[in-house]
């Protein structure tokens, strides 16, 4: 048995740190926890706790079963906390236009060949692959971390998620 | 307007001279020049001397930057090996300088700097490294986990200075793509992350779609680093990277930013301080916590202090622009405004 404990934080356990301002304004550092954001977020809300430029991070709450997603690129998604199940799906036909940016969010599963299925637990990566279209499904609250960019799913709420005075 | 002393220093002169002499008859490492600059050590400290003036570092701590600033390859912006020298990467060339982000140095007009190429500088920092690295000491693991580099020239440790930095190109695991970590690989599960479960995600893939429905466990990957404090890209998408890493005691340098950079804490605590970039002045001190999120300025220094071996999520954006835009005063210095 390990004498060394390893916290990771979950959305019923997390102890937030902050900004101890000396000679700057705690706004500058944009800081937030993905977990205090998650909680109070609505089922598969992707609220952006970081961006650089086009890029963000987004935070998701799952919880049930999530709309369909599809990107003209790449995503990246990692669980945070709990259970995560991921279904795959080619569609049939491009039903995210060229060189559009971010996750958009679909109507309805569309047609097309299953590609997959994924669970992830806690810690675990998945690759969200360029043009497929994605559900995600939890029995119970999770928390999901995602590498995308900017576009029409993207929530921001920096005002109502960051620390704005000296802690 | 962000300040601008970080501008390659103009006209850049012709290839300074880099040599090398010894080595010493009784510690038995070798000097190094390099343009106006003079490195040699003795059994706990390395000397730097320029035309303005001398500097004294302990040991440890420069071989420690100094690795750093060989794996990155001068990394994003400025590396601070104390409050006095470091480098400054252009992406082709890299300035090296004394005193240059330090007011009392540059008020007393002892600040130096001079530019490089950054193969050339590369090819000297491998040198020192290699000449001052004794067997037993490895300058990218954690104190605990290390012997010591004091003392007189014992055998080399090209094993510790030889680690290839792990850059995912699309992300970690996928077919022909930065293998996972394991026992048979060479990656024991670090002692301080002996808790941490590793498990594997359920990847069911239909026929023809095995290369794409693809998972791993970043966590587990992480637990079983060798290094700390060195970012490793572990997801690309666009110049959006993922770099996560183990860390434990202090990073040894002070990163000074060129760009916005965020960090992403996944486990434990990890305290920075924050300072100004050009001055050095105090600005904050962060406390970040697992799953807290900050952004870093791009007109700052940070060090970390991490008590217990933590995972810590670095995100960059590698586009080379963003520093042109910054300093043209084209792009803001902190993240997002609210």
């Amino acid at each position: 048995m390990s004498d060394y404990q390893t916290n990771f934080g979950s959305l019923n356990h997390f102890q937030k740190g902050g900004v101890q301002a000396i000679a700057d304004d705690p706004k500058n550092y944009a800081f937030s926890n993905i977990f205090e954001v998650a909680s109070h977020a609505a089922p598969f809300e992707r609220i952006a706790v970081a961006q650089n430029f086009e890029y963000v991070v987004e935070v998701s709450r799952a919880e049930g079963r999530s709309p369909w997603y599809s990107a003209d690129h790449d995503e990246m998604v990692i669980c945070m906390d709990g259970v995560v199940e991921i279904n795959l799906v080619q569609p049939d036909a491009a039903i995210v236009a060229a060189g559009t940016q971010g996750a958009v969010q679909l109507k309805t599963q569309p047609s097309g060949r299953k590609m997959g299925r994924i669970v992830l637990g806690r810690g675990h990566m998945a690759l969200l692959p360029k043009s497929a279209a994605y559900g995600f499904q939890a029995e119970k609250p999770s928390v999901l971390m995602i590498q995308t960019l900017k576009g029409a799913a993207t929530v921001e709420k920096w005002a109502d998620i960051c620390q704005t005075t000296s802690s | 307007m962000p300040k601008t002393n970080i501008q390659p220093e103009k006209p850049a002169p012709a290839a300074p001279a880099i040599s090398s002499f010894g080595p010493d008859n009784v510690t038995g490492y070798r000097s190094f020049q390099a343009g106006g600059f003079e490195f040699s050590r003795d059994e706990y400290f390395a000397h730097i001397v320029w035309p303005k003036g001398t500097h004294v570092v302990p040991i440890d701590q420069f071989l420690r930057s100094m690795i750093r600033a060989i794996a990155w390859n001068f990394f994003y912006g400025t590396i601070n090996f104390d409050a006095v020298f470091g480098t400054v990467n252009h992406y082709g060339t890299v300035d090296m300088f004394a005193g240059r982000f330090n007011d009392a140095y540059v008020n007393g007009g002892l600040d130096y700097s001079e530019v490089f190429d950054s193969d050339a500088l590369m090819t000297i920092f491998k040198d020192v490294a290699a000449d001052w690295t004794n067997e037993g000491f490895d300058p990218f693991a954690a104190p605990q986990e290390t012997g010591t580099a004091w003392g007189r020239k014992r055998d080399e440790n090209p094993t510790a200075l030889g680690r290839q930095r792990i850059t995912a190109r699309r992300m970690i695991g996928l077919p022909g793509d930065a293998e996972l970590r394991t026992d048979d690989n060479g990656y024991p599960v670090n002692r301080m992350f002996k808790d941490v479960v590793q498990d594997a995600p359920l990847v069911e893939a239909k026929p023809g779609f095995e290369g794409e429905v693809q998972a791993f466990n970043l966590f587990a990957y992480l637990s079983r680093s060798d290094v700390t404090w060195n970012p490793s890209v572990c997801s690309v998408v666009g110049d959006s990277l993922f770099c996560p890493t183990s860390e434990e005691y202090i990073l040894p340098i002070e990163h000074g930013n060129d760009r916005v950079e965020w960090f992403i804490q996944l486990s434990d605590e990890i305290i920075w301080d924050v300072k100004d970039r050009d001055s050095g002045h105090p600005r904050a001190r962060v406390t970040m916590r697992a799953g807290d999120v900050a952004a870093m300025p791009a007109d700052i220094r940070h060090q970390g202090f991490a008590p217990k071996r933590s995972m810590l999520l670095v995100w960059e954006n590698a586009s080379s622009e963003i520093p042109k835009l910054i300093a043209a005063g084209k792009a803001r210095v902190t993240a997002v405004d609210f």
